[in-house]
């Protein structure tokens, strides 16, 4: 019997191992579709929008008439639109989200707990469209009626109220696209703070619970501290879908594409005016200027996603 | 001075904890409200013509069929390219990838789509596949719930696979595995329900989009397969009709909203169920 032969052991690769590379490049090959289709997106709407950012220039982003008759297009009415109405939404559906995260990890008994929090997100999930059926049908007269009648009549001639509740009693405005917003960007926050509420160590909240403090000063002084800058992330992600939101605003903003005057003015946002335009847009310089818009749109949500993006890696690594 | 103190904090902490039991209510309310208006709306009516009857025009007679079948056509084409890019993308960022500069990018890329506003997948994909064939297929709408639902995928498989012990992994390469057989055939079947979720929600947002959908996809008001043709479907009519002056089109709408409404839903609570069963 003599030692065994280091060449008797070798054996042949495994069966199918010269598959391997072959598999791996697939799979990077798919990563790079991903990469290959945000850069299509940009290339796309630069190539398109080309035209119109070249014969109006500058002038594309401050002019606020869009006129397909007279083949001039100012974006100033949708972009300002745009910012409006999800920085309302943001404000009106911040404090209510916040509640209910602080609700659901504070004070909430045990046994609704899990039903309050599996509801919440699977509100998250109704297409917009939903909502803005809503919004149209139900929300816009009832606004009207109760809230927008009454507050003009009621402002006095001339006063800053008088200026911000001009407009035409319909419910389609500016104000009413907000609310239908903050709505729906409202689930989707609250299911994101609460995580992050989650993250903060037990330990810490309890230690701060026997020095005696109150919920309120353990929020504001232990958890908000602890995940704050996740917390203006997801605040930011939360942001970043309001500002594309398109099937819900389009329903109840009145798409009017002049700066909007008051709050109870009707407007439009960047993604309601490619909605209703761009089936029907008869030139090519209404095209080239709808998908200008479109890159204008893509530009201010990518900012704002990618900082959402950088501060809510922050607090892991911290 | 001491109990003054107190009782201001403690009375701060009371309207604090009122204030976001308010919230809550609030909420549930106005959220209740809608799904109770959708369910009354819709309901009403939901009848047997809903589901073999072709959209009408006004005043007469008409149902959805055309539009839920294009709906599922057009979910399920889309779904099954997502499935295959994302699935194989998501593989290659957890496996291969992991920190490499290349991944990092794509990640970042990847977070972008995931939440980019769908109206413009829908002007790009107008722009790639419409205007060089002519007009508004089936196919192109598929393609643009495609790149909606890709994201979505690709980070719940990577995020999945993650999670996967190495060990799992050094066992493949014990037995002398070659590492695509060890993924295909070990980790893909311990993630599997994982990556079913994801795919579950993918399509639930799928389903209820519009926007990408209103330019590629176009309507048809006809019963059709055609894949190269205009294709109705829900998103679109729901779209359609709820802008139409008329009643019975916006009765329709509601129907429409429901089905979709209903699907969404379910398909979230499916997807809850295999994920909770998985948890020990």
């Amino acid at each position: 019997m003599s030692a065994v032969d280091a060449a008797f052991v070798r054996r042949s690769p495994p069966k199918g191992a010269g598959f391997d590379p072959i598999f791996k490049w697939t799979c990077a090959f798919a990563a790079t579709v991903l990469l290959a289709s945000l850069t299509g997106i940009v290339i796309a709407l630069a190539i398109g929008g080309a035209p119109a950012f070249a014969k109006f220039g500058f002038g594309f982003f401050t002019n606020s008439h869009w006129n397909p008759v007279t083949e001039v297009y100012g974006a100033e009415g949708p972009i300002v639109g745009t910012l409006i109405s999800a920085i309302l939404a943001l404000i009106f559906s911040l404090p209510i989200a916040f509640g209910v995260a602080v609700f659901l990890v504070e004070f909430c008994p045990g046994p609704l707990r899990r039903p309050i929090g599996v509801a919440v997100e699977l509100l998250a999930g109704i297409p917009s469209i939903v909502y803005g059926m809503w919004g149209l049908f139900v929300f816009a007269p009832l606004f009207a009626q109760y809230v927008q009648l009454p507050l003009m009549t009621a402002a006095p001639p001339g006063s800053i109220w008088d200026t911000l509740t001009q407009g035409t009693p319909n419910g389609a405005n500016i104000f009413t696209a907000s609310i239908i917003l903050a709505i729906m960007i409202l689930p989707y926050m609250a299911a994101v703070l609460r995580d992050l509420f989650l993250t903060v160590p037990v330990h810490l909240r309890e230690s701060g619970y026997g020095m005696g403090s109150t919920t309120f000063e353990v929020i504001t002084s232990i958890t908000l501290p602890y995940v704050r800058r996740s917390a203006i992330g997801a605040v930011m992600l939360g942001l970043g879908r309001a500002l594309g939101e398109t099937m819900a605003v389009t329903f109840v903003i009145g798409n009017s594409h002049l700066l909007p005057k008051s709050l109870f003015d009707s407007g439009s946002t960047i993604a309601s005016t490619i909605a209703n335009e761009f089936n029907e847009s008869t030139t090519d310089m209404h095209t080239a200027s709808l998908i200008a818009l479109g890159l204008v749109l893509f530009l201010i949500t990518f900012v704002v996603l990618a900082i959402a993006r950088a501060l809510l890696g922050a607090d892991k690594t911290a | 001075m001491a109990s003054l103190k107190k009782s201001i904090r403690s009375a701060g902490n009371g309207v604090f904890i009122g204030l976001c039991f308010i919230a809550t209510v609030l909420a549930l309310a106005v959220l209740t409200v809608i799904l109770w208006t959708l369910v009354v709306k819709g309901a009403g009516g939901v009848n047997l013509h809903v589901f073999t009857m072709s959209t009408p025009a006004s005043g007469s007679e008409g149902g959805l069929l055309n539009a839920i079948v294009g709906s599922i056509i057009m979910c399920s084409i889309g779904m099954v390219i997502a499935v295959l890019f994302g699935v194989l993308a998501g593989t290659w960022l957890a496996e291969y990838g992991r920190n490499h500069w290349y991944a990092e990018t794509v990640r970042f890329v990847n977070d972008i789509l995931l939440s980019a506003p769908s109206v413009l997948v829908g002007l790009v994909v107008f722009e790639f596949l419409v205007v060089p064939f002519h007009g508004a297929s089936a196919l192109a709408g598929s393609v643009a719930l495609a790149l909606v639902a890709v994201p979505i995928i690709t980070r719940t498989t990577e995020d999945v696979l993650k999670l996967q012990p190495s060990a799992l992994r050094e066992s493949g390469v014990a037995l002398g595995t070659p590492l695509w057989t060890t993924i295909r055939q070990v980790l893909w079947k311990s993630a599997g329900a994982g990556i079913l979720t994801g795919g579950l929600l993918a399509f639930a947002r799928i389903s209820g989009e519009t926007a990408p959908l209103i330019f590629t996809a176009g309507g048809n008001q006809f019963f059709s397969l055609k894949l190269d043709h205009e294709m109705a479907s829900l998103p679109t009519v729901i779209f359609n009709f709820a802008l139409s002056a008329y009643d019975d089109l916006v009765r329709l709408a509601w129907t429409a909203s429901l089905i979709v409404a209903v699907a969404v839903l379910a398909a979230n609570i499916l997807a809850r169920t295999i994920t909770r069963e998985r948890r020990p």
